[in-house]
Protein backbone atom coordinates (compact mmCIF):
# COMPACT_ATOMS: atom_id res chain seq x y z
CA UNK A 1 0.00 0.00 0.00
CA UNK A 2 1.33 3.46 -0.87
CA UNK A 3 2.52 5.58 1.98
CA UNK A 4 0.79 8.45 2.85
CA UNK A 5 2.25 9.52 6.20
CA UNK A 6 5.71 9.14 6.41
CA UNK A 7 7.51 9.93 9.92
CA UNK A 8 11.17 11.00 9.34
CA UNK A 9 13.48 9.03 12.59
CA UNK A 10 16.48 10.97 12.03
CA UNK A 11 18.03 13.78 12.01
CA UNK A 12 20.09 17.00 10.11
CA UNK A 13 20.51 16.92 6.32
CA UNK A 14 19.12 13.38 5.63
CA UNK A 15 16.07 14.34 7.54
CA UNK A 16 15.49 17.45 5.00
CA UNK A 17 16.51 14.94 1.90
CA UNK A 18 13.97 12.53 2.71
CA UNK A 19 11.25 15.45 3.13
CA UNK A 20 12.10 17.02 -0.37
CA UNK A 21 11.62 13.39 -1.75
CA UNK A 22 8.37 12.39 0.06
CA UNK A 23 6.79 16.24 -0.38
CA UNK A 24 7.36 15.30 -3.93
CA UNK A 25 5.58 12.60 -3.82
CA UNK A 26 2.57 14.27 -2.17
CA UNK A 27 3.38 12.15 1.07
CA UNK A 28 2.34 14.11 4.58
CA UNK A 29 5.57 14.62 6.46
CA UNK A 30 6.22 13.93 10.31
CA UNK A 31 9.66 15.06 11.62
CA UNK A 32 10.65 13.32 14.67
CA UNK A 33 13.41 15.31 16.99
CA UNK A 34 14.69 15.39 20.58
CA UNK A 35 14.16 18.31 22.51
CA UNK A 36 17.58 19.60 21.30
CA UNK A 37 17.05 19.57 17.94
CA UNK A 38 13.26 21.39 18.21
CA UNK A 39 14.34 24.48 15.78
CA UNK A 40 16.30 21.97 13.06
CA UNK A 41 15.34 22.96 9.72
CA UNK A 42 13.64 19.65 8.56
CA UNK A 43 11.35 20.44 12.04
CA UNK A 44 10.70 23.35 9.97
CA UNK A 45 10.13 21.74 6.53
CA UNK A 46 7.93 19.30 7.44
CA UNK A 47 4.29 19.07 7.76
CA UNK A 48 4.32 18.22 11.69
CA UNK A 49 6.79 17.38 14.16
CA UNK A 50 7.11 15.09 17.31
CA UNK A 51 9.08 15.07 20.12
CA UNK A 52 11.00 11.92 21.12
CA UNK A 53 13.20 12.54 24.01
CA UNK A 54 16.01 14.44 25.60
CA UNK A 55 19.51 15.82 23.74
CA UNK A 56 21.05 12.34 24.08
CA UNK A 57 20.72 9.67 21.26
CA UNK A 58 20.15 6.86 23.53
CA UNK A 59 16.95 8.46 24.97
CA UNK A 60 15.86 9.87 21.63
CA UNK A 61 16.81 8.65 18.05
CA UNK A 62 18.17 5.34 19.11
CA UNK A 63 15.30 4.87 21.55
CA UNK A 64 13.11 2.00 19.68
CA UNK A 65 9.89 2.52 22.35
CA UNK A 66 9.95 6.36 21.71
CA UNK A 67 10.23 6.50 17.98
CA UNK A 68 7.38 3.74 17.85
CA UNK A 69 5.16 5.38 19.82
CA UNK A 70 5.76 8.92 18.11
CA UNK A 71 4.67 6.99 15.07
CA UNK A 72 1.88 5.53 16.37
CA UNK A 73 0.34 8.81 18.08
CA UNK A 74 0.97 10.74 14.75
CA UNK A 75 -0.69 7.89 12.53
CA UNK A 76 2.12 7.27 10.71
CA UNK A 77 1.70 4.58 8.13
CA UNK A 78 5.72 4.26 7.47
CA UNK A 79 9.11 5.58 9.18
CA UNK A 80 11.93 6.19 7.21
CA UNK A 81 15.17 5.52 9.29
CA UNK A 82 17.94 7.64 6.87
CA UNK A 83 21.15 6.96 7.85
CA UNK A 84 23.02 5.91 10.97
CA UNK A 85 21.00 5.71 14.26
CA UNK A 86 18.23 3.13 13.75
CA UNK A 87 18.72 2.11 9.92
CA UNK A 88 20.28 -1.30 10.34
CA UNK A 89 18.70 -2.14 13.47
CA UNK A 90 16.44 -5.84 13.26
CA UNK A 91 14.94 -5.21 16.53
CA UNK A 92 13.38 -1.76 15.78
CA UNK A 93 12.09 -3.32 12.54
CA UNK A 94 10.22 -5.79 13.62
CA UNK A 95 8.75 -3.45 16.60
CA UNK A 96 7.11 -1.49 13.96
CA UNK A 97 6.19 -4.73 12.12
CA UNK A 98 4.19 -5.94 15.43
CA UNK A 99 3.07 -2.14 15.27
CA UNK A 100 1.95 -2.48 11.59
CA UNK A 101 3.93 0.15 10.58
CA UNK A 102 6.37 0.24 7.33
CA UNK A 103 9.73 0.33 7.63
CA UNK A 104 11.45 1.83 4.83
CA UNK A 105 14.33 -0.63 4.12
CA UNK A 106 14.47 -4.11 4.21
CA UNK A 107 13.16 -6.63 6.27
CA UNK A 108 14.79 -7.23 9.51
CA UNK A 109 15.80 -10.88 8.41
CA UNK A 110 17.87 -9.21 5.75
CA UNK A 111 19.20 -6.60 8.34
CA UNK A 112 20.42 -9.66 10.28
CA UNK A 113 21.90 -11.74 7.67
CA UNK A 114 23.35 -8.80 5.88
CA UNK A 115 25.02 -7.82 9.38
CA UNK A 116 26.54 -10.98 9.92
CA UNK A 117 30.30 -10.85 8.64
CA UNK A 118 30.19 -14.91 7.97
CA UNK A 119 26.48 -15.16 6.61
CA UNK A 120 26.95 -12.33 4.84
CA UNK A 121 30.32 -13.55 2.95
CA UNK A 122 28.50 -16.82 2.55
CA UNK A 123 25.19 -15.29 0.81
CA UNK A 124 27.84 -13.55 -1.66
CA UNK A 125 29.94 -16.43 -2.22
CA UNK A 126 26.37 -18.56 -2.73
CA UNK A 127 25.71 -15.77 -5.57
CA UNK A 128 28.50 -15.41 -7.39
CA UNK A 129 30.01 -12.34 -5.88
CA UNK A 130 34.26 -12.75 -5.79
CA UNK A 131 34.99 -12.19 -1.91
CA UNK A 132 39.02 -12.44 -0.61
CA UNK A 133 40.43 -15.73 -1.43
CA UNK A 134 41.20 -17.75 1.84
CA UNK A 135 42.13 -20.51 3.13
CA UNK A 136 38.75 -22.91 3.49
CA UNK A 137 39.24 -23.74 7.57
CA UNK A 138 42.07 -23.73 9.99
CA UNK A 139 45.54 -24.61 9.44
CA UNK A 140 47.73 -26.18 11.69
CA UNK A 141 50.95 -27.10 10.15
CA UNK A 142 53.22 -24.71 7.92
CA UNK A 143 53.58 -26.96 4.83
CA UNK A 144 49.53 -26.61 4.76
CA UNK A 145 49.91 -23.07 4.79
CA UNK A 146 52.53 -23.13 1.98
CA UNK A 147 51.00 -25.32 -0.03
CA UNK A 148 47.57 -23.13 0.47
CA UNK A 149 49.27 -19.60 0.26
CA UNK A 150 50.74 -21.24 -3.47
CA UNK A 151 47.00 -21.55 -4.41
CA UNK A 152 46.11 -17.82 -3.04
CA UNK A 153 48.95 -16.02 -4.45
CA UNK A 154 51.03 -13.66 -2.22
CA UNK A 155 51.18 -11.58 -0.47
CA UNK A 156 49.39 -12.97 2.39
CA UNK A 157 47.57 -12.59 5.27
CA UNK A 158 48.41 -14.96 8.51
CA UNK A 159 45.51 -14.72 10.76
CA UNK A 160 44.32 -16.75 14.41
CA UNK A 161 41.78 -18.49 13.23
CA UNK A 162 40.42 -18.09 16.78
CA UNK A 163 40.17 -14.71 18.11
CA UNK A 164 39.39 -11.63 16.17
CA UNK A 165 40.80 -7.80 16.16
CA UNK A 166 43.89 -7.15 14.47
CA UNK A 167 45.80 -9.61 16.83
CA UNK A 168 49.02 -11.80 15.00
CA UNK A 169 48.18 -10.30 12.10
CA UNK A 170 51.05 -10.73 9.91
CA UNK A 171 51.69 -9.93 6.08
CA UNK A 172 54.03 -12.54 3.54
CA UNK A 173 54.80 -11.10 0.87
CA UNK A 174 57.00 -14.66 -0.24
CA UNK A 175 57.37 -18.50 0.88
CA UNK A 176 60.19 -17.62 2.62
CA UNK A 177 58.33 -14.92 4.64
CA UNK A 178 55.54 -17.18 5.47
CA UNK A 179 57.95 -20.05 6.55
CA UNK A 180 59.38 -17.33 9.19
CA UNK A 181 56.70 -15.65 10.19
CA UNK A 182 53.75 -19.19 10.53
CA UNK A 183 55.65 -20.68 13.34
CA UNK A 184 55.76 -16.95 15.29
CA UNK A 185 51.80 -16.50 14.13
CA UNK A 186 51.20 -20.11 15.53
CA UNK A 187 53.05 -19.52 19.37
CA UNK A 188 51.02 -15.91 19.31
CA UNK A 189 47.68 -17.49 18.54
CA UNK A 190 48.49 -20.04 20.89
CA UNK A 191 49.52 -17.88 23.74
CA UNK A 192 46.74 -15.49 23.08
CA UNK A 193 43.52 -17.82 22.43
CA UNK A 194 44.59 -21.39 23.46
CA UNK A 195 44.19 -22.53 19.64
CA UNK A 196 47.38 -22.19 17.19
CA UNK A 197 45.84 -22.81 14.72
CA UNK A 198 46.05 -20.57 11.84
CA UNK A 199 43.39 -18.72 8.53
CA UNK A 200 45.22 -17.47 5.48
CA UNK A 201 43.63 -14.69 3.28
CA UNK A 202 45.24 -12.70 0.27
CA UNK A 203 46.93 -9.55 1.17
CA UNK A 204 45.06 -6.95 -0.90
CA UNK A 205 47.43 -3.93 -0.38
CA UNK A 206 46.34 -0.32 -0.94
CA UNK A 207 43.23 -1.46 -2.10
CA UNK A 208 40.51 1.13 -3.43
CA UNK A 209 37.08 1.22 -1.67
CA UNK A 210 34.59 0.91 -4.77
CA UNK A 211 30.74 0.35 -3.38
CA UNK A 212 27.97 -0.59 -6.24
CA UNK A 213 24.07 1.03 -5.42
CA UNK A 214 21.55 -1.44 -6.02
CA UNK A 215 17.86 -0.64 -5.41
CA UNK A 216 15.09 -3.94 -5.22
CA UNK A 217 11.66 -4.53 -4.83
CA UNK A 218 11.64 -8.07 -3.49
CA UNK A 219 11.31 -9.99 -6.65
CA UNK A 220 13.40 -7.70 -9.07
CA UNK A 221 16.48 -5.51 -8.38
CA UNK A 222 19.01 -3.48 -10.54
CA UNK A 223 22.09 -1.12 -10.28
CA UNK A 224 22.76 2.18 -9.98
CA UNK A 225 26.55 1.84 -11.28
CA UNK A 226 30.03 2.27 -8.72
CA UNK A 227 30.97 5.02 -6.50
CA UNK A 228 35.12 5.36 -5.27
CA UNK A 229 35.06 5.95 -1.70
CA UNK A 230 38.78 5.68 -0.94
CA UNK A 231 39.45 9.03 0.24
CA UNK A 232 38.99 8.14 3.87
CA UNK A 233 40.25 9.59 7.55
CA UNK A 234 39.60 7.20 10.26
CA UNK A 235 37.18 4.96 7.78
CA UNK A 236 35.25 7.81 7.90
CA UNK A 237 34.84 8.33 4.12
CA UNK A 238 36.03 12.20 3.25
CA UNK A 239 35.42 12.42 -0.45
CA UNK A 240 33.29 10.40 -2.55
CA UNK A 241 33.13 10.27 -6.96
CA UNK A 242 30.76 8.17 -9.35
CA UNK A 243 31.38 6.33 -10.76
CA UNK A 244 35.33 5.19 -10.12
CA UNK A 245 37.51 6.95 -12.77
CA UNK A 246 40.17 3.19 -12.44
CA UNK A 247 37.61 0.81 -13.78
CA UNK A 248 37.41 -0.15 -17.42
CA UNK A 249 34.20 -1.11 -18.87
CA UNK A 250 33.91 -4.79 -18.59
CA UNK A 251 35.11 -4.82 -14.83
CA UNK A 252 32.07 -2.20 -14.43
CA UNK A 253 29.77 -4.47 -15.89
CA UNK A 254 30.93 -7.35 -14.16
CA UNK A 255 30.78 -5.50 -10.52
CA UNK A 256 27.74 -3.74 -11.05
CA UNK A 257 26.01 -7.25 -12.31
CA UNK A 258 27.51 -9.56 -9.17
CA UNK A 259 25.74 -7.15 -6.51
CA UNK A 260 22.66 -6.97 -8.52
CA UNK A 261 22.96 -11.10 -7.83
CA UNK A 262 23.39 -10.89 -4.56
CA UNK A 263 20.11 -8.54 -4.48
CA UNK A 264 18.06 -10.42 -6.20
CA UNK A 265 19.45 -13.93 -4.19
CA UNK A 266 17.96 -12.25 -0.86
CA UNK A 267 15.64 -10.71 -1.88
CA UNK A 268 16.40 -7.27 -1.45
CA UNK A 269 13.59 -4.58 -1.29
CA UNK A 270 14.79 -1.08 -0.53
CA UNK A 271 18.10 1.24 -1.81
CA UNK A 272 21.27 -0.48 -0.60
CA UNK A 273 25.10 -0.55 -1.02
CA UNK A 274 27.63 -3.51 -1.71
CA UNK A 275 31.20 -2.75 -0.85
CA UNK A 276 34.31 -4.21 -2.55
CA UNK A 277 37.81 -3.60 -2.14
CA UNK A 278 39.22 -3.32 -5.65
CA UNK A 279 42.83 -3.87 -6.73
CA UNK A 280 44.12 -1.84 -9.18
CA UNK A 281 46.85 -3.85 -10.13
CA UNK A 282 45.23 -7.10 -10.76
CA UNK A 283 41.73 -5.64 -11.62
CA UNK A 284 40.24 -7.70 -9.41
CA UNK A 285 37.31 -7.09 -6.66
CA UNK A 286 36.41 -8.56 -3.63
CA UNK A 287 33.14 -8.66 -1.42
CA UNK A 288 33.63 -6.86 2.20
CA UNK A 289 30.09 -5.86 3.27
CA UNK A 290 26.01 -4.76 2.27
CA UNK A 291 24.88 -1.95 3.49
CA UNK A 292 20.95 -2.11 4.11
CA UNK A 293 20.54 1.57 3.93
CA UNK A 294 20.04 4.86 1.79
CA UNK A 295 24.21 5.94 2.21
CA UNK A 296 25.25 9.47 3.16
CA UNK A 297 26.87 9.93 -0.52
CA UNK A 298 23.82 8.68 -2.73
CA UNK A 299 23.57 12.13 -3.99
CA UNK A 300 26.84 11.53 -6.70
CA UNK A 301 24.98 8.51 -8.23
CA UNK A 302 22.14 11.02 -8.19
CA UNK A 303 23.79 13.21 -10.13
CA UNK A 304 25.18 10.46 -12.21
CA UNK A 305 22.19 8.67 -13.18
CA UNK A 306 19.38 11.25 -12.78
CA UNK A 307 17.49 9.40 -10.52
CA UNK A 308 16.30 10.22 -7.02
CA UNK A 309 17.24 7.14 -4.82
CA UNK A 310 15.06 8.74 -1.60
CA UNK A 311 11.78 8.87 -3.72
CA UNK A 312 12.12 4.94 -4.97
CA UNK A 313 13.58 3.75 -1.77
CA UNK A 314 9.72 5.06 -0.72
CA UNK A 315 8.10 3.85 -3.73
CA UNK A 316 9.29 -0.12 -3.14
CA UNK A 317 8.37 0.25 0.67
CA UNK A 318 4.74 0.97 -0.42
CA UNK A 319 5.04 -1.98 -2.24
CA UNK A 320 5.90 -0.67 -6.01
CA UNK A 321 7.62 -2.67 -8.32
CA UNK A 322 11.03 -0.78 -9.62
CA UNK A 323 10.39 1.81 -11.60
CA UNK A 324 12.61 1.71 -13.88
CA UNK A 325 15.01 -1.39 -16.08
CA UNK A 326 18.14 -2.09 -15.38
CA UNK A 327 18.53 -0.89 -19.22
CA UNK A 328 17.04 2.25 -18.82
CA UNK A 329 19.37 3.68 -16.23
CA UNK A 330 22.14 5.21 -17.60
CA UNK A 331 25.24 7.01 -16.77
CA UNK A 332 26.62 10.18 -18.10
CA UNK A 333 29.55 12.03 -16.92
CA UNK A 334 31.47 12.20 -13.67
CA UNK A 335 30.03 13.13 -9.92
CA UNK A 336 32.17 14.32 -6.94
CA UNK A 337 30.83 14.75 -3.49
CA UNK A 338 32.29 16.32 -0.26
CA UNK A 339 31.68 16.10 3.43
CA UNK A 340 31.57 19.48 5.15
CA UNK A 341 32.17 18.70 8.89
CA UNK A 342 32.36 21.00 11.72
CA UNK A 343 35.52 19.97 12.40
CA UNK A 344 38.73 22.37 11.80
CA UNK A 345 40.90 20.34 9.69
CA UNK A 346 43.81 22.49 11.08
CA UNK A 347 43.29 21.71 14.34
CA UNK A 348 43.23 17.41 14.27
CA UNK A 349 39.94 17.72 13.11
CA UNK A 350 38.45 19.28 16.74
CA UNK A 351 35.09 19.12 16.09
CA UNK A 352 33.76 22.93 16.08
CA UNK A 353 30.12 23.81 16.87
CA UNK A 354 28.55 26.70 16.67
CA UNK A 355 25.91 29.13 15.17
CA UNK A 356 25.54 29.92 11.87
CA UNK A 357 26.36 33.83 11.47
CA UNK A 358 25.85 33.97 7.88
CA UNK A 359 25.68 31.15 4.82
CA UNK A 360 26.26 31.74 1.36
CA UNK A 361 26.02 29.02 -1.34
CA UNK A 362 27.56 28.04 -4.35
CA UNK A 363 24.70 28.41 -7.35
CA UNK A 364 24.97 26.99 -10.99
CA UNK A 365 24.62 24.42 -13.15
CA UNK A 366 25.83 20.79 -11.89
CA UNK A 367 26.48 22.39 -8.38
CA UNK A 368 23.99 20.73 -5.24
CA UNK A 369 24.70 20.93 -1.72
CA UNK A 370 22.37 19.02 0.42
CA UNK A 371 22.66 20.40 4.37
CA UNK A 372 20.37 21.45 7.02
CA UNK A 373 21.80 25.11 7.83
CA UNK A 374 20.36 28.20 8.11
CA UNK A 375 21.54 31.69 9.59
CA UNK A 376 21.23 31.91 13.20
CA UNK A 377 21.01 28.13 13.50
CA UNK A 378 22.95 26.76 16.79
CA UNK A 379 24.74 23.70 15.20
CA UNK A 380 23.99 21.35 18.32
CA UNK A 381 27.36 19.78 19.87
CA UNK A 382 25.41 16.23 20.51
CA UNK A 383 25.32 14.50 17.52
CA UNK A 384 27.85 14.41 14.61
CA UNK A 385 29.34 16.81 12.67
CA UNK A 386 28.11 16.35 9.21
CA UNK A 387 26.62 19.56 8.18
CA UNK A 388 26.04 19.44 4.30
CA UNK A 389 27.61 17.56 1.26
CA UNK A 390 28.49 19.40 -1.25
CA UNK A 391 28.15 17.68 -4.78
CA UNK A 392 29.26 18.26 -8.43
CA UNK A 393 28.48 17.19 -11.69
CA UNK A 394 30.64 18.05 -15.39
CA UNK A 395 30.82 15.99 -18.52
CA UNK A 396 34.03 14.38 -17.22
CA UNK A 397 36.79 14.10 -13.88
CA UNK A 398 38.61 16.88 -14.59
CA UNK A 399 35.84 19.45 -15.01
CA UNK A 400 33.83 18.23 -12.25
CA UNK A 401 37.23 18.67 -10.08
CA UNK A 402 37.26 22.18 -11.49
CA UNK A 403 33.42 22.84 -10.89
CA UNK A 404 34.79 21.87 -7.48
CA UNK A 405 37.03 24.39 -6.64
CA UNK A 406 34.61 26.88 -8.06
CA UNK A 407 31.50 25.68 -6.37
CA UNK A 408 33.58 25.25 -2.91
CA UNK A 409 35.10 28.93 -3.36
CA UNK A 410 31.41 29.73 -3.53
CA UNK A 411 30.47 28.19 0.23
CA UNK A 412 30.83 30.42 3.17
CA UNK A 413 29.48 29.41 6.18
CA UNK A 414 30.53 31.91 8.72
CA UNK A 415 30.65 31.28 12.55
CA UNK A 416 32.19 27.50 11.94
CA UNK A 417 35.15 26.06 11.59
CA UNK A 418 34.51 23.23 8.60
CA UNK A 419 36.65 20.90 6.65
CA UNK A 420 36.33 23.06 3.36
CA UNK A 421 40.45 23.90 3.59
CA UNK A 422 40.56 20.61 3.28
CA UNK A 423 38.63 19.72 0.16
CA UNK A 424 39.83 22.76 -1.49
CA UNK A 425 43.65 21.36 -0.94
CA UNK A 426 42.60 17.63 -2.23
CA UNK A 427 41.35 19.09 -4.90
CA UNK A 428 44.40 20.91 -6.10
CA UNK A 429 46.66 17.73 -5.41
CA UNK A 430 48.64 15.98 -8.41
CA UNK A 431 47.54 12.62 -7.17
CA UNK A 432 43.71 13.49 -6.67
CA UNK A 433 43.75 15.07 -10.34
CA UNK A 434 45.47 11.94 -11.58
CA UNK A 435 43.02 9.35 -9.68
CA UNK A 436 46.21 7.97 -7.94
CA UNK A 437 44.85 7.21 -4.24
CA UNK A 438 43.35 4.71 -2.73
CA UNK A 439 42.31 3.44 1.10
CA UNK A 440 45.33 3.93 2.80
CA UNK A 441 46.44 7.39 0.89
CA UNK A 442 44.76 10.31 2.81
CA UNK A 443 46.16 9.47 6.17
CA UNK A 444 49.94 9.67 5.64
CA UNK A 445 48.88 12.69 3.01
CA UNK A 446 47.90 14.62 5.97
CA UNK A 447 50.62 13.65 8.58
CA UNK A 448 53.09 14.69 5.78
CA UNK A 449 51.64 18.32 6.47
CA UNK A 450 49.98 18.54 3.02
CA UNK A 451 47.26 20.67 4.53
CA UNK A 452 48.63 24.25 4.88
CA UNK A 453 47.08 26.88 6.56
CA UNK A 454 45.83 29.41 3.94
CA UNK A 455 47.12 32.98 4.48
CA UNK B 1 43.20 32.82 40.27
CA UNK B 2 43.45 31.42 36.66
CA UNK B 3 40.65 29.94 35.32
CA UNK B 4 40.41 27.02 32.97
CA UNK B 5 38.18 27.44 29.75
CA UNK B 6 36.54 25.15 27.32
CA UNK B 7 38.52 24.97 24.07
CA UNK B 8 35.42 24.19 22.20
CA UNK B 9 31.26 23.64 23.13
CA UNK B 10 30.09 20.52 24.11
CA UNK B 11 28.86 18.48 27.08
CA UNK B 12 31.73 18.84 30.40
CA UNK B 13 32.26 16.22 32.71
CA UNK B 14 33.86 16.33 36.03
CA UNK B 15 35.09 12.73 35.99
CA UNK B 16 36.07 10.26 33.55
CA UNK B 17 33.11 8.15 33.62
CA UNK B 18 30.14 7.99 35.81
CA UNK B 19 31.34 6.66 39.18
CA UNK B 20 34.75 6.99 39.19
CA UNK B 21 36.73 9.88 41.45
CA UNK B 22 36.66 13.63 40.21
CA UNK B 23 39.33 14.43 38.19
CA UNK B 24 40.67 16.87 40.88
CA UNK B 25 39.07 17.60 44.47
CA UNK B 26 39.51 21.16 45.88
CA UNK B 27 42.50 21.66 47.53
CA UNK B 28 44.58 19.05 45.00
CA UNK B 29 47.60 20.45 43.12
CA UNK B 30 47.39 20.86 39.90
CA UNK B 31 50.39 20.86 37.41
CA UNK B 32 50.40 22.46 34.06
CA UNK B 33 49.12 19.65 31.33
CA UNK B 34 47.39 17.96 34.15
CA UNK B 35 43.63 16.49 33.04
CA UNK B 36 41.17 18.42 34.86
CA UNK B 37 37.82 17.45 33.14
CA UNK B 38 36.26 15.78 29.68
CA UNK B 39 34.05 17.47 26.83
CA UNK B 40 32.24 15.40 25.11
CA UNK B 41 31.35 17.40 21.63
CA UNK B 42 30.04 15.79 18.47
CA UNK B 43 30.84 12.16 19.67
CA UNK B 44 34.28 13.11 20.57
CA UNK B 45 36.09 13.47 23.67
CA UNK B 46 38.38 15.93 24.58
CA UNK B 47 40.64 16.36 27.52
CA UNK B 48 40.82 19.72 29.28
CA UNK B 49 44.02 20.32 30.73
CA UNK B 50 45.51 22.85 32.84
CA UNK B 51 48.22 25.64 31.42
CA UNK B 52 49.52 26.54 34.67
CA UNK B 53 50.43 25.22 37.85
CA UNK B 54 48.61 25.75 41.55
CA UNK B 55 45.89 24.55 43.85
CA UNK B 56 42.84 23.51 42.51
CA UNK B 57 40.23 25.50 44.00
CA UNK B 58 37.21 23.84 42.38
CA UNK B 59 34.86 23.26 39.43
CA UNK B 60 32.67 26.48 37.67
CA UNK B 61 30.11 24.30 36.52
CA UNK B 62 28.21 21.21 37.08
CA UNK B 63 29.29 17.75 35.72
CA UNK B 64 27.51 16.65 32.65
CA UNK B 65 26.82 20.76 31.55
CA UNK B 66 26.30 21.91 28.30
CA UNK B 67 28.88 24.73 27.35
CA UNK B 68 29.51 27.39 25.16
CA UNK B 69 33.24 27.56 23.83
CA UNK B 70 35.60 30.06 26.23
CA UNK B 71 33.42 29.31 29.03
CA UNK B 72 34.82 29.42 32.12
CA UNK B 73 35.16 25.55 33.77
CA UNK B 74 37.37 25.24 36.48
CA UNK B 75 40.08 27.66 38.79
CA UNK B 76 43.04 27.20 40.15
CA UNK B 77 44.98 29.47 42.71
CA UNK B 78 48.83 30.40 41.25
Amino acid sequence: MAIKRLLIANRGEIAVRIIRAAKAMDIHTIQAHSEADADMLAVRQADEAVCIGPAQAAQSYLNVEAVVAAARATGADAVHPGYGFMAENPAFVRALEAAGITFVGPSADIIDRMGDKVAARQAAEAAGVPVVPGSKGRLDTVDEAVAVAAGLGYPVMIKAAAGGGGKGIRIAETEADLRRMAPQAQAEADAAFGDGGLYLERAIQSPRHIEVQIMGDGTDAVHYFERECSMQRRRQKVWEEAGAACLDETTRAHLCDTAVSLAKAVGYVGAGTVEYLYDSATREFFFIEMNTRIQVEHPATEMLTGTDLVQEMIHVAGGGALRQSQKDITRSGHAIEVRLNAEDPMMQFLPFPGQVSSLQLPEGAGIRFDHFLYEGYQVPPFYDSLLGKLIVHAEDRDTAIELMITALEGLEIGGLKTTKPLHLALAQDPSVRADDFHTQWLEPWLAAGNLKPTP
Amino acid sequence: MTQVLSPVPGTFYTQPAPGEPLYKQVGDPVAAGDVVGLIEVMKTFIDVKAETTGTFTGYLVDDGAAIGAGAPLAEIED
